[in-house]
């Protein structure tokens, strides 16, 4: 196995193990809704409704996904540009150290000691190896940032006037957007909860601290989102037999992700008082510009699709979304994770809209709208991608094709009933991350709903065991080759159509900073100057 | 190269749509909150979160009628409960929330009522909801606040006019 192999499957192995402790705790979660309170018998390893929430939330959004991309991404990028990391040591060491961040922070996340959800708002107190730790996995992710830029300099070398192949390209603009994002929760970090947790500082001040949390808390969901379209861009198109629909298209949408995913973290904060409604009003317009490049995105990725399915005999305007490969397990996931995305799009837009989101700000809503997005369009993709990448990785066949498409379309089914259950749970009011079978407060109206949470739940449950059962025999009992791994899909309009400056980055990350500046300049500027760190912390659980 | 014109038309043809769609969105978003008079809370002004108590006009919690017809609630939230806990009024009143929290975040949702605000330490949070029908409107506790948030609510009751 080469360098960038093995890398790539230590990430996997990491983000894999993660996924697998999020999906038990979830289990419990959603049983819980559904009135079966697992908790007294969990008692000396899960202790409480909300030990589980911090555990499902901290291993599924932070941890599976940090580790999958950056083992993905840096795997795609040294296959596009034909040739080897810059710096394979750079890379171990980086690999290293987010590992070594990640077992600093489980030891307080694990004995109960950082209850604070993933989202962390102090003054709720964490122990201070929960942060350094989450700090020291972000820092690894800086460096994966480097080894890229590094590899493409050394690419760009050698070729000086080619365009960038397109998964190179769109994987440095994910690393890049997700560098200039994490800006916000290093400075969280840095000058809030890292002294504050050690005792330098006495307080901290909990709107400084969620404005800076959300200008890292909304790009991310387009550092998870990113890879998957790096997939569902290059490989996907000639998984499903097409070709992809417009290069320049997808690079076009990429710049946009860029420059737009960052200066709207606000709408995250429409309820906060503190913050004028004027900038929150600016951000909920900036969200609305960064749907152009997710249209983009589905009208290209669909196309892209279509002309795979015309080729194998597809007929009509919407029959020939059957002649998809629907037996390749790996198509299938990503093409169910599309479809229930669309869902997921649209209740974006009603979060984001600056007066629907008071219907739904924090109630139960949220939580299905997040498994949409991260726990679907993200997920069940990337499990798409690990059905071609382990047993490519391993040098064997997976194990088998048929559990693999049974595990998909479970995963689809339940995820159908649980995220639509939540939805409508939050439109009745549910508040979201909250122990509801032992609320003060449970309406009748929600009883008729909640058990479909439990169903939906058990059903993902079973999806995900199948998942890892069909791995772990792919890595020990498989005995035939594995297949080639896709190849990049060709375009029908190629890179060559594309206008020279697609392919610059200085115009484009001048133009971020600008937006950002102009979007959280004034505010965090005057929060900065004029808040007093001065809210003692707190240990509420 | 005709045919790359060709595609670029197609390509087009997306293109178009994916701006108008969510330029159209926004237009109707802002007719709508402005039509209606949605406002989102803003800033309100600051209160020392370790002197709650002793600040106006936390310092005495409870419902003031500031004008007929319209009151003032001034609720203090703490881990895990609501001062006051109940509140009545009589139906068609409106009522301004001001609310603050003395030790975490919290949240402020009533049932039935156009009211979703945080809570923050530091902060002081205003929103104005109208209770036009009789019947108890339950409000809670919407974030995560520590090992017995669920059980952190209230209720306003509003009653028929007599």
């Amino acid at each position: 196995m080469s360098a960038e192999n093995r890398l790539t499957a230590a990430y996997l192995t990491v983000a894999l193990v993660a996924l697998f402790g999020g999906v038990v705790t979830g289990l419990f979660q959603a049983l819980e809704h559904a009135g079966v309170n697992l908790y007294p018998r969990l008692a000396p390893v899960v202790q409480s409704y909300y030990h589980s929430l911090s555990l499902h939330g901290v291993l599924n959004v932070l941890v599976f996904t940090t580790f999958f991309i950056c083992g993905f991404l840096q795997f795609m990028t040294a296959r596009a540009l034909g040739m080897p990391l810059a710096s394979p040591g750079l890379g171990w060491a980086t690999f290293w150290l987010m590992t070594a961040g990640l077992l600093l922070a489980a030891i307080p996340l694990v004995g109960n000691a950082a209850t604070v959800l993933f989202t962390f708002y102090p003054p709720m107190k964490a122990h201070w190896a929960f942060y350094i730790g989450l700090t020291l996995v972000v820092a690894g992710t800086w460096l994966v940032t480097l080894n890229l830029a590094l590899t493409y300099r050394a690419w760009r070398a050698r070729n000086p006037e080619a365009r960038t192949p397109l998964a190179a390209f769109m994987s440095l603009v994910t690393f890049v957007m997700w560098t200039i994002a994490s800006l916000g929760i290093a400075a969280e970090m840095l000058f809030m909860l890292i002294p504050w947790s050690l005792g330098l500082i006495g307080g901290t001040d909990a709107l400084l601290a969620r404005a800076l949390f959300w200008f890292t808390g909304h790009p991310i969901v387009y550092f998870w989102l990113l890879p998957a379209y790096v997939s569902w861009y290059t490989l996907l198109p000639r998984q499903a037999g097409g070709r992809l629909f417009s290069d320049p298209l997808a690079r076009v949408s990429f710049i946009l992700f860029l420059i737009l995913s960052i200066p709207i973290g606000f709408h995250h904060q429409f309820t906060d008082p503190g913050i004028e409604e004027g900038w929150k009003l600016l951000h909920a317009f900036l969200t609305f510009a960064v749907f152009f490049p997710s249209l983009l995105t589905f009208f290209n990725v669909v196309a892209s699709l279509e002309t795979g399915a015309r080729a194998r005999g597809g007929r009509g305007w919407v029959a020939w979304f059957g002649k998809l490969p629907w037996g390749d397990p790996s198509v299938a996931a990503q093409v169910l994770a599309m479809l229930l995305f669309a869902f997921g799009g649209i209740g974006g837009l009603i979060n984001a809209s600056f007066n629907l989101n008071l219907v739904v700000h924090n109630t139960a809503w949220i939580p299905g709208h997040l498994h949409l997005t991260v726990g679907t369009a993200v997920t069940l993709s990337f499990m798409g991608i690990t059905y071609w990448l382990v047993p490519f990785l391993r040098g064997r066949s997976l194990w088998s094709r048929r559990l693999a498409l049974a595990q998909v379309w479970l995963w689809f089914v339940g995820m159908a009933i649980f995220s639509h259950a939540l939805h409508r749970l939050g439109l009745m009011g549910m508040p979201r991350r909250t122990m509801i079978g032992a609320s003060a407060y449970l309406q009748p109206s929600w009883e008729k709903v909640l058990p479909l949470v439990g169903i939906g739940g058990t059903i993902l449950s079973v999806s995900a065991l199948l998942y890892f059962l069909n791995l772990v025999l792919t890595l020990v009992a498989s005995r035939q080759p594995a297949p080639a791994a896709p190849e990049f899909a060709q375009a029908l309009s190629g890179p060559e159509h594309a206008p020279a400056i697609l392919d610059r980055w200085r115009p484009w990350l001048a133009l971020a900073v600008v937006l950002i500046l102009i979007a959280y300049g004034p505010t965090l500027v005057r929060l900065a100057v004029t808040t007093p760190l001065s809210t003692p912390g707190l240990r509420v659980w | 190269m005709r045919r790359g014109t060709t595609i670029y038309l197609y390509e087009l043809a997306w293109i178009l749509p994916s701006i108008a769609i969510p330029v159209g969105m926004l237009v109707a978003l802002v007719v709508t909150a402005f039509g209606a008079g949605v406002h989102l809370p803003g800033r309100e002004g600051r209160v020392d979160p370790t002197k709650v108590s002793l600040t106006p006009p936390f310092d005495r919690p409870g419902m003031v009628e500031v004008a007929p017809g319209r009151y003032e609630a001034r609720i203090v939230a703490e881990t895990w409960s609501f001062t006051p806990n109940e509140i009545r009024v009589p139906a068609g009143s409106t009522v301004t929330f001001v609310v603050t929290s003395k030790d975490v975040v919290h949240g402020f949702l009533i049932h039935g009522a156009t009211v979703n605000v945080m809570l923050l330490p530091g902060q002081v949070a205003r929103v104005t909801g109208r209770f036009d029908r009789p019947g108890e409107y339950p409000f809670l506790c919407h974030e995560y606040c520590g090992i017995a948030h669920h059980i952190m609510w209230g209720r306003v009751i509003v009653e028929a006019r007599r």
